[in-house]
C-alpha cells in the first residue's frame, strides 16, 4: 500500500477512536452529578417526560474499555495502514503455522506409508484407516461410501477393472484420471437400428441373456465390424483403452437390453478426474493401498 | 457540548452521523479501490466464455450462491478439503462477486475439474443419485431449456466497459457460440472452470 493511502487510513482511524473518546467526555462533563435525581429534561410529550440522569458508571466505564482496547488492538495486530502490527500477525502466516504445526504432526506418518509399497500398504491398518477417511472425503461423492459406485461410476470392491486394478494402474488413476470414451456406434457410424438390435443381443448373449438368439447370431458379424477394436473379439475389453468386459456380466451403465441400446446408440464419455493436483503424493499410495484393499 | 444540542437539532445529529459512518468507508472501502492487490488479475485469469457467462447467470438465477460459496477462508480445515485459499486477484472479472455468506452445501471455489461433467449433469438432474444424504434440490428444467442469447452481447459489453478485457470479436460471436446450447451445458461449463487458475496444490 502506498504512503498516501497508509497515512490516510491511519489518520481517519486515530481520528475515529479518539473522537469516540473525547465525545464520550465532552458529553459526560455536562453533568454535575452522577447521583440519581428526579430532575426531568423540561420536555412532554403527551404527558410523557424524560429524566435527566448519567450514564450509569459501568456503562461509561465500558465505553471507556472499548477504546482502550482499539488503542491495544491497533499496537498489536495490523489496522494503521502499512504498520504491521507488533505480532507480526496475518491472516497467511497463521494459516502457515497452522499447516506447519499439521505437517510435523502427521508429516512422518505420512511419509512413512508414501514410501511403502501398495500391497504391503494394503494390510497396515493404521494406513487404511487414514485411507478410509481420505476416500470418504473425496472419492466417495461418486464411488459411494461403500466404494459400490453406481450408474455410470465403477464399483471399486468387486474385482473388475476398466483400467486394470493392478497397484501401477490403481496409482496412474488416481493420479492422472481416465478418460474413457465410447463412440457412439462404436466404430461403426452406419450401423442401422436393425443392426443395433442384432448386436445389443449379441452382446447380452455373452452373459446368457439374448432375447431373439436369431438377431444375437446375426450381431456376430455387426460387432467384428463396430466393437472388437476395443472389445476384442471375445469382448472380452481392453484395459489399455478402459474398454470393459462385456462377458462377466458386470455392468456400468445398466445391464438390460434397453440401457445396453442407449450405450450402443449415442456412445459413453466417462471421466476419472485426476487427483495428483488435489492431493499429495504420500494420500494417493494410500489411497491407492484403501482401494487395492476393497477386492485383495 | 450539551447533547441536547445534537438531540434537538436535526441537521445536525445527520451530519454526525454522516461523518460517523463515511469514518468507516473512508478507511476501510475507498483505499481498495487503488490497491494493487485487489485490483490487478493473478497470472493466466481470462474473462470467462460467453457460455461460461450464461451459466454464471443460471447460477444466480437459481440461486446457487444463496447456499453455496466461493470463497476459501485461510484456514487448514478449508484448504485441506477446498484446495488453496481464495486471493482476491481471482475476483477481479467477477461483477457481482458470487463469494455468498452461507454453506449449506459445499465450498465452489474451485469444484472445477474436481468431478467429471457426467457427475455433474447427473448430480443437478437428481442430486440423490449420487449422494443420498444430499439436500439440494434438483433442476430438471436445466436440460430442457435452451440458453437464452438475446442479452448475452450486452451483458459483455457492459462488463467491457466496467474493464473486464473482452475482445470485441468474443462479443460478436456470443450468441452464435450459445446457439442450441441448453442451460446445463451453460452451467456444467462454468463449473468446471471455477477456481482454476490458480493452482491448489498444496
Amino acid at each position: 500500500m502506498s504512503t498516501f493511502w497508509s497515512i490516510w487510513i491511519s489518520v481517519i482511524v486515530l481520528v475515529v477512536v479518539f473522537g469516540c473518546a473525547w465525545l464520550l467526555f465532552a458529553t459526560r462533563k455536562s453533568q454535575t452529578t452522577d447521583v440519581e435525581t428526579d430532575r426531568t429534561m423540561g420536555h412532554s410529550f403527551d404527558g410523557i417526560e424524560e429524566y435527566d440522569n448519567p450514564l450509569p458508571k459501568w456503562w461509561f466505564y465500558l465505553f471507556v474499555a472499548t477504546v482502550i482496547f482499539s488503542l491495544g488492538y491497533l499496537a498489536l495486530y495490523p489496522g494503521l495502514g502499512n504498520f504491521k502490527g507488533l505480532l507480526g500477525w496475518t491472516s497467511t502466516n497463521q494459516w502457515e503455522a497452522e499447516v506447519a504445526a499439521a505437517d510435523e504432526k502427521y508429516g512422518p506418518i505420512y511419509a512413512q506409508f508414501g514410501q511403502t509399497p501398495v500391497v504391503e500398504l494394503s494390510k497396515n491398518e493404521d494406513a487404511l484407516k487414514i485411507g478410509q477417511r481420505l476416500f470418504a472425503n473425496n472419492c466417495a461423492v461418486c464411488h459411494g461410501t461403500a466404494a459400490r459406485g453406481q450408474v455410470g461410476f465403477p464399483n471399486l470392491t468387486d474385482g473388475d477393472w476398466m483400467w486394470g486394478g493392478s497397484p501401477e494402474a490403481i496409482l496412474e488413476t488416481l493420479r492422472n484420471g481416465r478418460m474413457g470414451n465410447m463412440p457412439a456406434k462404436g466404430v461403426m457410424p452406419n450401423m442401422t437400428n436393425e443392426q443395433v438390435d442384432q448386436v445389443v443381443n449379441y452382446v447380452l448373449s455373452f452373459s446368457g441373456r439374448e432375447k431373439d438368439a436369431a438377431a444375437a447370431e446375426a450381431g456376430k458379424a455387426v460387432f467384428a465390424q463396430g466393437c472388437v477394436a476395443c472389445h476384442g473379439p471375445e469382448g472380452k475389453g481392453m484395459q489399455a483403452l478402459g474398454a470393459p468386459n462385456l462377458t462377466d456380466n458386470i455392468w456400468l451403465y445398466g445391464s438390460n437390453y434397453e440401457w445396453i441400446r442407449e450405450t450402443v446408440l449415442h456412445g459413453r464419455v466417462n471421466e476419472m478426474p485426476a487427483q495428483s493436483g488435489r492431493l499429495s503424493n504420500d494420500q494417493i499410495q494410500i489411497l491407492a493401498a484403501y482401494v487395492y484393499s476393497l477386492s485383495n | 457540548m450539551k447533547h441536547e444540542i445534537v438531540e434537538k437539532n436535526l441537521g445536525l445529529m445527520i451530519v454526525f452521523i454522516i461523518l460517523v459512518i463515511s469514518g468507516g468507508f473512508l478507511a476501510e472501502v475507498l483505499p481498495l479501490f487503488f490497491l494493487k492487490e485487489v485490483n490487478e488479475p493473478i497470472e493466466g485469469l481470462e474473462p470467462i466464455s460467453a457460455l461460461e457467462l450464461e451459466g454464471r447467470d443460471i447460477y444466480i438465477r437459481e440461486g446457487c450462491h444463496v447456499c453455496h460459496t466461493q470463497q476459501i477462508r485461510p484456514f487448514r480445515a478449508e484448504t485441506e478439503r477446498y484446495g488453496h485459499y481464495s486471493v482476491a486477484g481471482e475476483f477481479v472479472y467477477e461483477r457481482p462477486f458470487l463469494w455468498g455468506s452461507k454453506r449449506t452445501g459445499p465450498d465452489l471455489a474451485r469444484v472445477g475439474g474436481r468431478y467429471s461433467d457426467a457427475w455433474q449433469r447427473q448430480h443437478l438432474f437428481d442430486p440423490r443419485s449420487v449422494v443420498p444424504e444430499s439436500n439440494m434440490p434438483a433442476f430438471p428444467w436445466l436440460f430442457e431449456d435452451l440458453v437464452n442469447h438475446k442479452g448475452t452481447a450486452a451483458k459483455m459489453t457492459a462488463l467491457q466497459t466496467l474493464g473486464v478485457p473482452y475482445t470485441d470479436e468474443q462479443i460478436a460471436s456470443a450468441a452464435g457460440e450459445l446457439e442450441g446450447k441448453f442451460e446445463i451445458e451453460a452451467l456444467v461449463a462454468y463449473l468446471q472452470q471455477l477456481g482454476t487458475v490458480l493452482s491448489d496444490k498444496r
